[in-house]
């Protein structure tokens, strides 16, 4: 390996990066877009549910329930109905998410001392609503539920009466339990396998589809000369994005950093090694840009979406695709991400994760640079 | 024209079929994607790892731990003896949730005072917490009513038979048993269409025009309609074809419920496929490269995705996104499909989306094919 042939291939490359600035603006966008774009538009935090009420009673203790949902702030009362059709229909239009009914003898059966079933309908058709739906609801009725009982006891003669149980609940880690903070960490790693892996899927593909490649095989560089100088330029790119996402994560959506810089930094440069490497190899195999393109997003983008633990949780994914998961890269990476950022651990509890990724690393980049041959078929 | 048109695109499929790999990445990448996807994607909140920290040793505490224990959405992994034991465990992450029942519990109780429950969370993945959170409060409901009811029955026998209360009945529609399946599933057969019909159109004029053979077909007497025709029409059928085949897989392999009409959902995949064409016909006209056309198709699908309501509810965007959803031929086909799939609702329910999409999609096919006329002069 010689300096120089390695220095001119990476100037080589980076004067094409430059060159191509529409490629180039876009790729500079794309941490901040993508931070934004989760930041807002993803929220697991689900709040003002459009609600329907069918409240067949009218009453003042009906009423009284209905107070409950009207001060939550999960709820929003779009619309009273007064009778059923209406109520199926806001529901299959998607006009309202939930519709509570209330029988038309609610107080005449509690004054009977009953125990009286509200019906809620809920559309299910996004269970992750739905069972938040659920929960809320039924805290909001069992909390009237539990005033109406107190009330009950007290005109029995039964004064100070204590509720028997009383939850204390403490999170850690993300106190006000704000999706956004469980989401953003994990965007740096998608932002970096998109730049990692989908540029340099296509730099060498690009040079055998147009030709340049022979002229390439003609010049003295080896192998691993023209892998180190191709993957530079994206490499420094790639550290710029991560640092631009931690920037705007932290200081624009208020995530918390409570872990070392060093600790972020050091799993990145890990990280990205591994995905430049990845893609580096996709484009030795697939030579065409098309086909490369195509594969590096089931490669890459695709597992550090969905097997790396960045929205969906892995434990609650079949065994099958858990152990899958094991070796997809952006699994270590996320897992270092959000113990940087959210638990604020060091390289010492995260040891496995980064021996992990330096593994894939070296692994990866072996054979990538092994399956690269100089020669024109 | 019929001629021409026919030549056109007899070559087109030949380009589109010829090489092994290039068909490959027809229907390969939508159908792993969907396997993957398919079984990744659960927001659904089960089996959670837990630990409980019994300090009291009575029968109360032991009941009370013996519900959890019960319980499908927990799995009480560790039984500590120490308070420090908690940190270690959730610090590694080996656990999501601690139940902490203090010395004195049985006591507390007995003597009719409130108990303290300590439940401690994990709260990185807040989704995850929150349902979690949910399950923990109802449990510890019941066991609130179910020792009220006990005291009651000590003082005053009589009147535990007539005490009211409200409780709520949940009735989850369409998806009854609250599947994340059932929700993500079709899902993802328009946001799989849509990653594979942009980045595949996308390709299609820029792909003539790196290889040089866009000059040669501008040379024969070939209409700019007929060269369009001939550009999209194969996409089209491939994209009807990728629908039928992600869809057939969701209903028979993953047992989704398919509750509409075909044929709507056939109209509903034309509709959005107008739009999809042009926006990658758009983009292939616009971009130099391939590498270009790449990279903004990805920097179009992804906001696209993300603002679809594929994982999280559109109501639960700001405002200005919500806004910007409608302009989303996405967000309106999955209304369609989930329309179709769970709700089994028609055309009087889906004819907005449906009209929205087509309005969508005339638009860009039209400013495509004027933007094409000056780059072809």
């Amino acid at each position: 390996m010689r300096w120089k042939r390695l220095r001119a291939i990476a100037r080589k490359e980076i004067i094409q990066v430059v060159r191509d600035w529409r490629s180039l603006v876009i790729i500079a966008l794309m941490p901040i877009v993508m931070t934004l774009l989760y930041g807002y538009g993803v929220t697991l935090d689900i709040k003002h549910i459009p609600m329907y009420v069918f409240d067949r009673e009218g009453s003042q203790r009906s009423q009284a329930l209905l107070k409950g949902f009207q001060a939550s702030e999960y709820f929003r009362i779009v619309k009273v109905v007064h009778d059923y059709p209406d109520v199926v229909r806001g529901i299959n239009s998607g006009r309202c998410k939930f519709a509570l009914i209330i029988p038309h003898d609610f107080s005449k059966r509690l004054a009977e001392g009953a125990t009286v079933g509200v019906q809620a309908l809920i559309d299910a058709s996004d269970d992750n609503t739905a069972n938040i739906i659920i929960g809320y609801s039924d805290g909001v009725v069992s909390r009237f539920s539990e005033q109406v009982q107190i009330e009950w006891l007290e005109r029995q003669g039964i004064t100070n009466i204590d509720p028997p149980l009383s939850v204390d609940a403490r999170t850690w880690f993300n106190e006000d339990l704000e999706s956004r903070a469980f989401i953003l960490p994990g965007v740096i790693a998608l932002v970096m396998a998109v730049i990692g892996t989908f540029l340099t899927a296509l730099t060498i593909a690009r040079e055998w589809e147009r030709g340049t490649m022979e002229q390439l095989v003609s010049t003295p560089v080896t192998p691993l000369e023209l892998v180190l100088g191709k993957l530079i330029p994206y490499f420094g790119i790639g550290m710029a994005a991560t640092a631009m996402c931690a920037g705007l994560s932290t200081l624009w959506f208020e995530v918390p950093l409570r872990g070392h810089l060093t600790t972020l930094f050091g799993a990145s440069a890990l990280f990205l090694s591994v995905v430049l490497a990845l893609g580096f190899w996709i484009s030795v195999l697939a030579r065409s840009q098309l086909v490369a393109s195509q594969v590096a997003m089931v490669a890459t983008f695709m597992p550090a979406f969905l097997l790396s633990g960045f929205i969906f949780p892995l434990d609650q994914m079949p065994a099958q695709i858990r152990f899958v998961s094991y070796f997809v890269p952006a699994r270590y990476y996320d897992t270092i991400l959000k113990g940087v950022f959210l638990k604020g651990v060091g390289v010492g509890e995260l040891q496995f994760n980064f021996l992990a990724l330096a593994g894939f690393a070296f692994l990866i980049a072996s054979v990538a640079v092994l399956s690269f041959r100089k020669r024109i078929d | 024209m019929l001629g021409r048109l026919r030549q056109m695109l007899v070559k087109e499929f030949i380009q589109l079929l010829r090489d092994p790999k290039a068909r490959f990445v027809l229907f390969a990448p939508a159908l792993i994607q969907m396997m993957v996807f398919g079984y990744a994607a659960t927001f659904e909140v089960r089996h959670v790892p837990s630990a409980v920290l019994d300090l009291d040793h009575s029968q109360e505490s032991r009941e009370l731990i013996a519900r959890f224990a019960a319980s499908p959405y927990f799995d009480i992994r560790y039984r500590l003896q120490r308070r420090e034991e908690i940190r270690t465990l959730i610090d590694a992450s080996d656990v999501y949730l601690a139940i902490e029942i203090h010395p004195g519990f049985a006591e507390l109780l007995r003597k009719g005072r409130t108990a303290p429950l300590q439940v401690i969370l994990d709260g990185t993945n807040s989704n995850t917490a929150l349902i979690a959170y949910g399950y923990v409060s109802r449990i510890a409901e019941t066991f609130a009513q179910d020792q009220l009811r006990d005291r009651l029955n000590r003082t005053d026998p009589g009147l535990v038979a007539v005490v009211p209360g409200v409780v709520l009945e949940p009735r989850p529609w369409f998806n009854a048993d609250l599947l994340s399946r059932w929700f993500i599933v079709p899902g993802l057969i328009g946001s799989i269409v849509l990653l594979t019909v942009v980045q595949l159109t996308a390709f299609a004029v820029v792909r003539e025009r790196e290889l040089g053979t866009f000059e040669q077909i501008m040379v024969t007497p070939i209409k700019r309609s007929e060269f369009i025709l001939g550009k999209t029409v194969p996409f089209f059928l491939v994209g009807l074809a990728d629908t039928a085949v992600v869809a057939t897989v969701g209903t028979l392999w993953f047992g989704v419920p398919f509750r509409g009409s075909a044929p709507l959902l056939l109209l509903g995949a034309a509709l959005f496929l107008l739009s999809m064409l042009g926006i990658g016909l758009l983009i292939s006209t616009s971009a130099t490269t391939q590498q270009q056309a790449m990279v903004t198709g990805f920097f179009v699908v992804m906001p696209s995705i993300t603002l679809s309501g594929l994982g999280t509810p559109v109501s639960s965007m700001p405002p200005a996104l919500q806004w910007i959803c409608e302009f989303n031929p996405l967000s309106h086909f999955l209304v369609v499909l989930r329309g179709l799939y769970l709700k089994g609702v028609g055309l009087g329910v889906l004819w907005p989306n449906m009209l929205a999409m087509a309005l969508i999609g005339a638009a860009l096919l039209a400013f495509t094919t004027t933007r094409l006329r000056k780059s072809l002069d």
